[in-house]
């Protein structure tokens, strides 16, 4: 290879191409490691399906549901639960990607990706949009298994609900990982169980609809208008029914970009298991 | 360093650069440069520095001080422009071992922004090169360790860099893997690249390679094989390496 050989290469700059290439490279990577990682795929499943078959179904007689909107009859408590179900395999999905991306057990992968000489930036957005494309299939596939089991949403539904998908996933991802830069209580997944997922699952909408958590405990309510998951799970909630929930979809975007932002001038990879392990 | 051509800027240039984890010095002001077209050996032991040297050179941790210049650009600044240039094997492993040959070839085209007809196209090349393009399509799982090393030399090498980091790319390997891979990347020097090649393996210098002796975070000399013997005093470059570590132990306990 002569120095020759390279001096018909651009020299500054990157084509937009370039970005477009690195961009689908990434993501086709993510989805190719996806299929060889089947266990994590049924147990991405197994989780929200346990909900609603056991915990839902005891539930059933318990909690009345009153007409709220987007529903327009009075609903199964399942068909309430499901959106915020689909936002659990993305919450589980965004920290699984974010906590290998910081502390990391797919070392040698970030390695490989930031020593691209593409901007760093646009490297762990690219990271972090693969994270969220393969996320879609396993809502979808939960869909699926729920539509088995007559829970059903109007078609325009099942395509609406793809770009409040995009969104949401892009945010639990960005948020993963800018709380796992910043806290050295997140280094493994026990922690973000803990301190993230469980907290943010039940202080929100999820479970149970926000007048009746305001019954409850007022104070509740507000952590749970606060919660950004909240937010998210409404705009999938309304998206399924083919209706926009604009306060979420603001919420909801505000906090994508907050997060994508922080977490990329958070992310340091001396810092964590990539500078210990990565010392000879 | 042996031939430098005062025109062209040194292929890296690393100048006073020092990095610590908490208290603890892992670099102390370091400083060497490595020529154009030449193999240079970064000898070391275990825990000299050189693999934090590394993270330095390609970015991957910030530097605290000093400068590393690639072709002329400042990695901290232009690192897009220093990174282009460079072609990277890590000391572990990073190929994925789910996927294909060809599929971690690709990949790593696309960070370079390099297309799949054009990486395909590439990457049969390369693979031929080494006698692989039978296994491109088998999982890299089931390649031996040398095969795996082979292909992330291949891999490094598919966005036609400049320069080629490799950091201790033989560990683990028996004697004649690690022969083919002495040989294959003196061959690219050949064909004009330039090579920092980390080791801790003194027999891994041939007589004719740039030497820096790195040792507890110490630059302790660097030059031509020769020219480091001649500072240590020594006959060969194995009691030249320990004159000089043995040296620098010393120079530190009085100190």
């Amino acid at each position: 290879m002569s120095a020759e050989a390279v001096s018909g290469q651009r020299l500054t700059g990157f084509a937009p191409g370039e970005y477009a290439i690195c961009l689908k490279g990434i993501v086709w990577r993510e989805g190719l490691r996806f299929l060889h990682q089947r266990e994590r795929f049924v147990a991405a499943l197994v989780r929200p399906l346990v909900w609603l078959f056991i915990f839902a179904a005891g539930f059933r007689q318990v909690l009345g549901m009153s007409i709220i909107p987007p529903y327009e009859t009075y609903i199964l408590y399942e068909v309430y639960i499901t959106p915020g179900l689909m936002l659990l395999i993305q919450l589980f999905n965004g920290m699984q990607s974010s906590l290998s991306m910081v502390y990391d057990r797919e070392m040698g992968n970030m390695r490989t990706l930031l020593v691209s000489p593409l901007p760093r930036w646009f490297l762990l957005a690219a990271k972090l949009v693969a994270g969220m494309a393969v996320s879609l299939p396993q809502v979808y596939t939960f869909l699926a298994i729920a539509w088995l089991w007559d829970i059903e949403a109007p078609a325009i539904g099942y395509i609406a609900i793809l770009p409040a998908l995009a969104l949401s996933g892009l945010m639990l991802g960005a948020l993963g990982m800018l709380m796992s830069s910043i806290s050295k209580q997140l280094e493994n997944f026990a922690g973000a169980m803990n301190f993230v997922i469980f907290p943010m699952f039940f202080a929100s909408s999820a479970l149970s609809p926000l007048w009746r958590v305001r019954e409850g405990s007022p104070s509740l309510y507000y952590v749970c208008e606060l919660n950004p998951f909240t937010h998210a799970v409404e705009l999938v909630r309304f998206a399924l029914y083919g209706q926009i929930n604009w306060i979420s979809l603001a919420v909801v975007g505000g906090c994508t970009a907050l997060f994508m932002v922080g977490a990329i001038l958070a992310y340091d990879p001396s810092r964590g298991l990539l500078a210990r392990r990565g010392e000879p | 360093m042996a031939v430098e051509n005062p025109e062209l800027p040194p292929t890296l240039a690393i100048e006073g650069v020092s990095h610590r984890y908490g208290a603890r010095a892992a670099l102390i002001d370091v400083t060497f440069s490595v020529a154009p077209s030449r193999f240079t050996v970064l000898l070391g032991l275990n825990g000299a520095g050189k693999s934090t040297l590394f993270s330095l050179i390609t970015r991957l941790y910030a530097i605290q001080r000093g400068h590393i210049r690639i072709f002329g650009h400042d990695v901290v600044r232009t690192s897009s422009e220093a990174l282009r240039a460079v072609g990277v094997v890590f000391q572990p492993r990073t190929l994925d071992l789910d996927l294909s040959v060809v599929q971690n070839l690709i990949y790593h085209a696309a960070l370079h922004g390099i297309g799949k007809r054009q990486a395909r196209a590439r990457a049969n090349e390369l693979l031929e090169s080494i006698a692989l393009s039978q296994r491109a399509h088998d999982k890299v799982r089931n390649l031996s360790g040398g095969q795996m090393r082979q292909v992330e030399i291949a891999r490094a090498l598919l966005h036609r860099p400049r320069l080629l980091l490799l950091d201790e790319p033989t560990v683990g390997l028996d004697i004649k893997s690690r022969a083919a891979i002495l040989a294959h990347v003196h061959k690219m020097v050949a064909e004009g690249v330039s090579v920092l090649w980390a080791t801790h393996l003194i027999d891994e210098v041939a007589h004719d390679d740039d030497v820096v002796v790195l040792h507890e975070g110490r630059v302790l000399a660097h030059g031509a094989v020769a020219r480091v013997m001649a500072i240590a005093g020594a006959q060969d470059i194995r009691s030249a390496f320990l004159a000089l570590t043995q040296a620098g132990k010393v120079a530190h306990d009085l100190a």
